[in-house]
């Protein structure tokens, strides 16, 4: 296949003209994920039959007149939602035989918008990393050059829709693990707001900054997408009882007049220089639309990955617990005793990764480093929180590089963890303060995506994605495709 | 040397709450193993925690109950330990933000005084699971029904020196939450858990002593065994130049000793930290007023009006008011029959020695309030004897609801007819001549003791019947 790979858009349109049913979709998604999947290695669990059988329904619903723009559409879910009867593994090991009784409330609600999932993709150990090698599936491979990662952790749903095997996939961002790999794969991936987005049966990393996203080619599809995931949900505390705007109906106003604040601290020297020429590109193309671009300043940039480094791990060593062993997951054959039992089904179910910061939040939260990590680090946060916002009360939406870098290398010894930690720096302050944000197609560098970030206000998911849309009408960086003929086994 | 025994206490109740405070199972006790339990409950990956707002209700009534403040901003915590029955490795408690801030709790005594108790502070919490040892054979299992039971952790300041008035305390307690209807209290189902923490000094000293803590004990009994058994250990110890290792302590009724619950000294970090899935509670004084006109008449508020207004003993009232069921029969009775005394009489005497006998609590009675205020009317308008209302009320007892038909059947009432008196009364002085010569020959003092022979034949001969105020009246007169 070559040329423009569809879009949501695209899709629904062809769906309700009748040219195409759902089925068909489906049939040509698993047929293609079984051809390209063993080179990517993005799908980790394929529900053929769940798929077919959905797709039949949509097509039964659609000729019983149902109209929903995302009805019959493929899409693929991150292995960190849980999926009723569908293995979810959070690419653990730890997990690799759990199949939950429970849908995730995303799964429910794209599910209730008609959309057919294939199954589950491939990602960094619980979440942990960001360049998808954590997986115990192993490491998923960047459709735009087989030898690079696809960033993380929702590796294997950004190579999933830059490959072309579904319009979109969800994907999760603690740290930017939406961003950074929408920036790496050439794809549009938004992380909405803290509490835009239920958390109910996404298995928990760093609970205060997890939050799901859609990933997709355009910011139109992720519009769409994000229509039918976010909204309050019982389940979840963190989940805001606010009304959910129509995102797509807003996407065709125009940006004069915007003011765009450019972080001096995002164009530092943690930033490839390539990278930084391409994002400041973009950025006049925002200007050229009507945008005011102004200089503003984040001063406590550089404290964010030492603030998230000791927020998160603090949060997923508890969070990560309830894997002991007892009640279901892997567990360690023949334990000796109950000490045993714990010591061995956790050093074997878990990843290098995953407990290196196990580790580090037990250090952390424990009582003699109390003070002086999570509590500074929870002052630091708030700190950054606060910059953001004084920031945003002067413009509208912070724009930046999304990723330091272009996709790396794959197995490289070269990159020390904290070299890895570093990937994060431009999109943690989103996190730590709650703020949705959004990677859009910025150019290639030597033939490899870059992703401009566009962070905006509390709940301003509607003006980011008006203004990435509008970004999106000027460039056609993101209907670049890699080229997917070498990718087929 | 003299020792004192210092003491604070942690009870943990749990709340009447329908369904667990963070998840929808049911709250109901002796269910099947895990028939009472959710993906929540279980810590199923991406499972996430809901506050049930009826344990903070019952929460703030406590906080009432107990004058003591409460927090406008409270938060959860998590307190991360590894169990097999803690299934997410962590219990969601409140360390930092409690909800009931500090209060003083007054707490009447055997001899009718008040001793005031001051609370630190009482928070919520969910309660783990239960390990089963004996279900299947070489295997522990895990019954995870009781996870995320609400319970209320009160936590005292160690204001006690005396088993006695630890005793007291958990009574009042006790009374307290069941007055207010937010936890059965039920020892031996696990409701109301006290953990004793204890040391020694010596008298005058002010400073405190290494603590052991008595954990889990669960009767009034056990406790004030388990306090005097840990006391002696202690200073057996401490006086053959010993120290004393803080540590939990497990009291076992059977050895009648106390032993050291963990084999290693591992002091335990929880970790706290803010439990990012639950907001904090935020209560606001609209909240706490509205809460607070739904109290019910508390029992230190029903004490003094006991002695006050209806003329009770401290005594009396005290033991009265200890649980809301009995000072609720207490008042119904004394309302309908108008004497007070007289109703506190049969409810703490005749009524209480039956139940005691028959091990049954005032709710399984079957006297009620308004029987016993029929039966201290008869008493009053001369119907009954004293003796004949013993009778009448074992009628009640068995379950004959209706005083005058039981009066009427068995042929009890009293003869207060001054014809009939008479004419046993001349039958008897007739019968008995040399008793009626030594009863006048005899001066005043001695004519008391012997007029009770008199009264004594009457009384048969009237088949107990006879009013023996009008008797006595009369046989005075007949015999001078």
């Amino acid at each position: 296949m070559s040329g423009l790979l569809p879009t949501i858009s695209s899709l629904a349109r062809q769906l309700s003209e009748g040219s195409v049913s759902s089925r068909e979709l489906v049939e040509d998604a698993i047929a293609r994920t079984e051809q390209i999947n063993p080179t990517l290695n993005t799908v980790i669990s394929l529900d053929k039959e769940g798929a077919l059988a959905a797709a039949g329904r949509a097509d039964q619903a659609r000729a019983d007149g149902a109209t929903s723009p995302l009805l019959g559409v493929p899409m693929l879910h991150k292995d960190i939602f849980c999926t009723q009867g569908v293995r979810t593994s959070c690419a653990s090991k730890m997990l690799a035989d759990f199949i939950p009784p429970y849908n995730a409330t995303v799964v429910n609600k794209l599910h209730d918008a008609g959309m057919v999932s294939l199954g589950k993709c491939n990602m960094d150990e619980f979440a942990m990393g960001s360049s998808n090698e954590t997986s115990f599936f192993g490491a998923v491979k960047n459709p735009w050059d087989v030898t690079r990662v696809p960033g993380g952790s929702s590796g294997g749903s950004a190579a999933a829709v830059a490959a072309g095997l579904v319009p979109m996939a969800t994907g999760t961002d603690t740290g930017g693990s939406i961003r950074q790999p929408a920036a790496l794969c050439g794809i549009t991936g938004l992380k909405p707001t803290y509490g835009r987005v239920s958390r109910y049966g996404m298995i928990a990393f760093a609970s205060s900054m997890d939050q799901a996203g859609p990933m997709a080619r355009t910011a139109e599809d992720c519009a769409l997408v994000l229509n039918a995931m976010a909204g309050h949900d019982l389940l979840d505390s963190t989940c805001a009882d606010l009304p959910v705007p129509d995102y797509a109906a807003t996407l065709e106003r125009g940006i004069e007049g915007l003011r765009v604040g450019i972080p001096k601290e995002f164009f530092s020297s943690h930033l490839n220089a390539a990278v930084a020429k391409t994002v400041t590109t973009a950025i006049k193309e925002l200007e050229a639309a009507g945008a005011t671009i102004v200089d503003v300043s984040l001063p406590s940039t550089d404290l964010g990955v030492s603030t998230y480094y000791v927020i998160a791990p603090a949060e997923a060593s508890a969070n990560l617990s309830r894997y002991d062993g007892v009640r279901y997951g892997y567990r360690c054959d023949s334990p000796t005793d109950l000490q045993d039992l714990y010591l061995r089904s956790r050093t074997e179910g878990f990843g290098e990764e995953v407990k290196r910061r196990i580790l580090i939040g037990t250090f952390t939260l424990s009582a003699a480093s109390y003070d002086q990590y999570f509590m500074k680090a929870q002052q630091v946060r708030r700190l950054i929180a606060e910059e953001y916002q004084s920031v945003l009360k002067d413009v509208d939406v912070i724009a930046g590089p999304s990723a330091p870098n272009t996709a790396f290398v794959l197995n490289d010894d070269s990159k020390s963890v904290t070299d890895m930690y570093m990937e994060d720096v431009f999109t943690i302050g989103a996190n730590l303060a709650g703020l949705p944000a959004i990677s859009v197609p910025a150019g290639l560098v030597d033939g490899l995506p870059v992703g401009m970030q566009l962070i905006g206000p509390r709940f301003g998911e509607a003006e980011l994605l008006n203004i990435a849309h509008q970004f999106q009408r000027r460039t056609d960086w993101h209907s670049l495709t890699p080229n997917l003929e070498g990718l087929t086994g | 040397m003299k020792w004192e025994k210092v003491m604070g206490l942690e009870v943990h109740l749990q709340l009447s709450t329908n369904t667990k405070i963070f998840s929808s199972s049911a709250t109901t006790f002796g269910a099947d193993a895990n028939a009472q339990t959710n993906p929540l409950d279980m810590a199923l990956p991406g499972t996430l925690p809901v506050l049930n707002h009826a344990a903070v209700s019952q929460a703030i009534v406590f906080g009432l109950g107990v004058g003591a403040e409460i927090g406008k901003v409270s938060r959860f915590d998590r307190k991360n330990y590894f169990y097999p029955d803690l299934p997410k490795g962590y219990q969601i408690s409140q360390f930092f933000e409690p909800i009931v801030k500090e209060g003083v709790f007054e707490v009447p005594l055997e001899d009718g005084s008040i001793f005031p108790v001051r609370i630190l502070r009482a928070h919520l919490e969910e309660d783990a699971g239960k390990s089963v040892h004996d279900a299947i054979p070489g295997h522990t299992g895990i019954d995870l029904n009781r996870a995320g039971i609400p319970l209320l952790e009160v936590v005292t300041e160690p204001d006690f020196r005396t088993a006695e008035q630890v005793v007291a305390y958990l009574k009042a307690l006790h009374a307290l939450v069941t007055y207010l209807g937010i936890s059965d209290g039920n020892m031996s189902e696990g409701s109301m858990r006290c953990d004793v923490n204890l040391s020694l000094r010596l008298e005058g000293e002010t400073e405190y002593g290494t603590r052991t803590e008595l954990k889990n004990i669960n009767s009034f009994r056990f406790i004030e065994r388990a306090i005097h058994v840990e006391a002696e250990r202690q200073q057996d110890l401490l006086e053959s130049g010993h120290s004393i290792v803080q540590e939990t302590r497990l009291f076992d009724p059977d050895k009648d000793e106390t032993r050291s619950m963990r084999s290693k000294e591992v002091a335990n970090d929880y970790r706290y930290f803010p439990d990012p899935d639950l907001l904090p509670i935020v209560i606001d004084d609209e909240t706490i007023s509205r809460i607070r006109e739904t109290l019910p008449e508390l029992p230190a508020v029903k004490r003094s009006r006991y002695t006050t207004e209806l003329g009770l003993s401290q005594y009396d009232a005290n033991l009265l008011t200890q649980d809301r069921a009995t000072a609720e029969f207490f008042e119904a009775c004394s309302n309908v029959s108008n004497s007070p005394k007289a109703a506190a009489n049969w409810v703490l005497g005749d009524l209480s020695a039956a139940l005691n006998k028959d091990g049954l609590t005032i709710d399984d009675c079957k006297v009620t309030p308004q029987g016993l205020a029929a039966l201290i009317t008869r008493i009053d308008d001369g119907t009954l004897s004293s003796k004949m209302a013993k009778v009448v009320f074992e009628g009640l007892w068995s379950g004959e609801s209706n005083v005058d038909h039981i009066i009427e059947s068995k042929g009890l009432k009293q003869v207060s007819d001054s014809g009939a008196l008479e004419a046993i009364v001349d039958e008897l002085i007739a019968n008995n001549p040399a008793q009626v010569d030594q009863y006048r020959a005899a001066d005043e003092g001695k004519q008391k003791k012997l007029i009770g022979f008199f009264v004594g034949q009457a009384m048969k001969a009237s088949k107990g019947q006879a009013n023996p105020q009008m008797l006595n009246q009369l046989l005075q007169q007949k015999l001078s």
